[in-house]
């Protein structure tokens, strides 16, 4: 467990610097361990693991920034997922009752699970219905892998534009999965 | 969109993070919240006509002193409730610790004092706004620290919306003592604590609500 927290938390803090096929692999790897921790504390809800995997794994991206070297991962990574967990039982509980404890151990890296089932939740359906200035930069840059001056050229927006709507985009995709959700 | 799909979108042109977001954010709310306040108590209040001679007592300092170190105190448990997994420690001790040091100096006071004038110690002139006076400069700092708590990642919402209205109590309190001339430990002990206690209080209501992500 050790062995695998140590390699990746090497591989995100070296993806935090900017090399994404390092985090690309960290994120890869990190989708196993939430995959397996997931599953087994949404044992009565199967069909929601795959759907929270991909929330976490947009949690975690978009909360990189708060991830201190200094600090372990498993705790960061745990504390993450925890609160995604919990919020979905919370959306839930109107409709559903769930009791099941949310036990502390910190054993998250011990298992790994990489058989993805579908996500019932399309995220390509929910990036369309963000607005141009969010969708078109997220579309260029992270789906087509277009660099930012190319997007900006492609698009008229500013640079600056470009990245703002990439981060804002992948922000404003996490708020409709929540309030999707509580829609459902 | 499938789970390997999406973690080819979010590694694409994820470019480097810059180092401490936490600190360069705190900075960031805490500046202009604290400019916020000060030109809030100037354009409403105005400043202690006898600041000059007040800064001369020790009682002074030691009031400042206070109310500072609730701020500090409310700005170490705010910033570690903003990141996920970070434990608490023993930080809530430097929010109980001045607090506590101050009411022993209240009972002190008032156990020296004669009592016609017990009353009157903790009463002082201004008990009736004094809370509410403190409430009101500490909205600047309570904005922008929920600002700032928002764009990191508390995974305890209600605390930490409890410790960005300390830390807000804190600065607005600081602001508030270069204008209060009560210096009255006992005074403090009960109108500065509730004044301090009210944003704190609304933050604990509102934080699983607006600090959301």
């Amino acid at each position: 467990m050790s062995a695998s927290e140590d390699r990746l938390r090497d591989l995100l803090i070296n993806g935090l610097a900017g090399d994404t096929s390092t985090y690309h692999a960290f994120l890869k790897e990190l989708s196993a361990h939430l995959r397996a921790f997931l599953r087994v504390r949404l044992s009565r809800l199967p069909d929601e693991v795959e759907d929270l995997v991909q929330e976490t794994l947009l949690a975690v991206h978009n909360q990189r920034h708060t991830y201190d070297a200094g600090q372990p991962l498993t705790a960061w990574v745990h504390a993450i997922a925890r609160y995604k967990l919990i919020d979905l039982l919370r959306r839930r509980a109107g409709r559903d009752a769930l009791t099941d404890p949310l036990d502390d151990d910190l054993h998250m890296f011990a298992s790994s699970d990489a058989e993805a089932a579908d996500a019932r939740r399309d995220l390509a359906r929910l990036l369309e219905r963000l607005p141009d200035r969010q969708r078109l930069p997220i579309v260029h840059v992270k789906l087509e892998g277009l660099s930012v001056i190319e997007t900006a050229r492609m698009t008229g927006m500013s640079e600056s534009a470009v990245k703002v709507g990439v981060h804002r985009g992948l922000k404003a995709l996490a708020a409709m999965i929540r309030s999707n959700d509580e829609n459902r | 969109m499938k789970t390997d799909e999406l973690i080819a979108m979010l590694a694409n042109g994820a470019d480097a993070v810059e180092p401490n977001a936490l600190g360069r954010r705190y900075a960031t709310a805490l500046g202009w919240g604290a400019i916020g306040a000060t030109l809030l108590m100037i354009i409403t209040l105005g400043v202690r006509p006898d600041f000059a001679d007040a800064a001369r007592l020790p009682m002074f300092w030691v009031k400042f002193a206070f109310v500072a170190s609730v701020a500090a105190a409310g700005l170490v448990v705010a910033a570690r409730l903003s990141r996920p997994g970070v434990r608490l420690g023993l930080s809530p001790l430097a929010l109980v610790a001045p607090v506590l040091a101050l009411w022993i100096l209240a009972a002190v006071v008032l156990a020296d004092a004669l009592a016609a004038e017990r009353t009157g110690l903790v009463l002082g002139q201004s008990w009736k706004a004094c809370p509410f006076v403190i409430a009101g400069l500490s909205v600047p700092v309570f904005v922008a620290a929920l600002w700032a708590m928002k764009g990191l990642a508390p995974t305890r919402l209600c605390l930490a919306g409890f410790a960005a209205g300390l830390l807000a109590g804190g600065v607005g309190a600081t602001v508030y003592a270069f204008y209060c001339t009560e210096m009255a430990a006992p005074f403090l002990g009960v109108w500065y604590v509730l004044g301090m206690s009210i944003p704190a209080a609304v933050g604990a209501v509102i934080g699983p609500w607006v600090l959301r992500w």
